[in-house]
């Protein structure tokens, strides 16, 4: 493989910036160019959900670096265009403006869109939450509401509500599964969400799906349930997952079943790798994933620059996340949801303090932790090295 | 090597204190991050570049001293 002299980036957020940094810090010293639809530089999402909506942060800090770090890169910058078609034959990719960028080498990193219901998002007080815009829009309509409803219980409409709440609001979460963040954590512990949400004044209404957004001269007015409830509310938010910003590359002749696919290393075709929210990949122990959190998409990143130098590894992180609603902070490793066994370790429901371990195949494959932070990462061990859950626990009771 | 950290930025990920345990810990209650050495030893300098790298949430600042 011989080493590629023009590198285009696509995505200029947390996966393709870092893959960038990864690429010079590995020595590539060829042309750099970083495409990316949004005009602003790179931000991070996580705080929009949490500082950006509860007004603690001003917006600019949620920039992921410096003017002078950016300039230090050495790249071109096209912010604001969009890639609109990629010939992995020819290895050109076609932007929205008109350029063509031939490349020898490519990183997609273009992350993925929120899903919308099949109508009534034209409406007004209908949100969407993916950029820093769609925060500052939410934030200034949470702040003139007084009644939100919000559809999907996964981590973003969770944590939305925990803040609509803490504003004051009154807010109802709608999920059409039994509770919330059951595919992500399975039955126990999304019970324990549900609690943790009723307790602080969300009405929960799991089991339900909406079937239409009701409204008043353009204005939503609230939602209709298939279990024949009503709910009223002048502010919606739809959170019902995402799905990969993967439009642009039909016909490329990548294989886009789930996000782009890739091997082992991050590679999806010859020349070519992606990295974050949409790039699927086998992980050597937990099998072919997909991981739409902030932590993969740094180790990703880094991992998909050095396939794309030559210095190709098998990627196998243990994956992280967290999620912060009201004063819990929700810790995760590995695999979580599923079919996997749950081990419980601590469960002190009054201090919202809870640690449990997930098995797959008498093995150690996730972790979870409730306002435990340091035994999160006592726990990431067991995982990392896929121990015995029997001796996990044993060795958790003696520390 | 001059280290710094946002403790009102850090999410209590402890990716920082897995790397490099000699510099970086965490408080009990709420797992923010804790600096026990802002000027390290020349022989740590890679391992806290990574820490500052990897920080999920930007909260370490490195700076020549
Ligand atoms: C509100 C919110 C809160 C979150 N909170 C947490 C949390 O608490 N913990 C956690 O672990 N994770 C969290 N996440 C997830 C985390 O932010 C993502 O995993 C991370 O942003 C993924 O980075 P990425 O670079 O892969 O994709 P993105 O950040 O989505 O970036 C992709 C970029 O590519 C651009 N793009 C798309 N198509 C094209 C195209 N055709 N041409 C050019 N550019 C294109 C997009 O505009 C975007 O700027 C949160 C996400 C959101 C939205
Ligand atoms: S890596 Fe960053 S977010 Fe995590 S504990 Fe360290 S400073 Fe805090």
């Amino acid at each position: 493989m011989t080493t590629p002299s023009r590198i285009v980036v696509v995505g200029a957020s947390a996966a393709g910036l870092t893959a960038a940094e990864a690429l010079r810090h590995n020595g590539f010293t060829g042309t750099l160019t970083i495409v990316g639809a949004e005009s602003r530089p790179p931000y991070d999402r996580p705080p929009l959900s949490k500082q950006i909506l509860r007004g603690t942060w001003r917006p600019d800090r949620v920039t992921l670096r410096r003017p002078d770090a950016l300039t230090a890169l050495g790249a071109d910058w096209l912010l604001g265009v969009a890639a609109v078609a990629l010939d992995t034959d020819a290895r050109e990719l076609a932007l929205a403006d008109g350029t063509v960028l031939p490349y020898d080498g490519l990183v997609i990193a273009a992350g993925v869109t929120p899903r919308r219901l099949p109508t009534g998002h034209e409406l007004g007080g209908v949100h969407l939450l993916r950029t820093l815009d769609d925060a500052l829009t939410l934030r200034d309509g949470l702040l003139a509401a007084t009644s939100v409803a919000i559809v999907g219980a996964g981590f973003l409409g969770s944590e939305v509500a925990a803040v609509a709440r803490e504003l004051g609001l009154d807010v109802t979460l709608i999920d059409p599964l039994p509770n919330p963040l059951i595919r992500q954590f399975g039955d126990h512990v999304a019970q324990l969400c549900a609690e943790l949400h009723t307790q602080h004044g969300v009405q929960v209404r799991s089991g339900t799906a909406v079937t239409r957004l009701t409204s008043r001269d353009g204005r939503v007015t609230g939602l209709d349930l298939d279990d024949g409830g009503h709910v009223t509310a002048d502010l919606v938010l739809v959170a019902i997952g995402s799905t990969p910003a993967v439009g642009w590359l039909t016909g490329s002749g990548l294989n886009l079943a789930d996000g782009v696919r890739c091997d082992q290393t991050c590679l999806a075709a010859p020349g070519v790798v992606a990295a974050g929210d949409l790039a699927s990949w086998p992980h050597p122990h937990l099998g072919r994933m997909r991981v739409e959190h902030r932590m993969n998409a740094t180790d990703q990143g880094t991992a998909a620059a050095r396939t794309l130098l030559g210095a190709a590894t098998p990627f196998a992180p243990v994956p992280y996340f967290w999620t912060d609603q009201y004063d819990v902070k929700i810790q995760a490793y590995g695999r979580t949801g599923g079919d996997a066994e749950l081990h419980i370790i601590t469960d002190d429901t009054a201090a919202h303090r809870f640690a449990a371990l997930y098995s797959t195949d008498g093995r150690v494959t996730g972790a979870v932790t409730w306002n435990l932070p340091r035994q999160a990462r006592a726990l990431r061990h067991h995982v990392a090295q896929r121990t015995p859950w029997r001796q996990a626990l044993r060795h958790a009771a003696t520390t | 090597m001059k280290v710094t950290v946002d403790q009102d930025a850090c999410t209590g990920s402890g990716q920082c204190v897995l790397i490099a345990p000699e510099v970086f810990d965490q408080r009990d209650t709420d797992g923010i991050v804790v600096l026990l050495s802002d000027s390290p030893d020349p022989l740590r300098h890679e391992d806290v570049r990574e820490a500052a790298r990897i920080c999920p949430a930007l909260a370490i600042t490195l700076t020549q001293s």
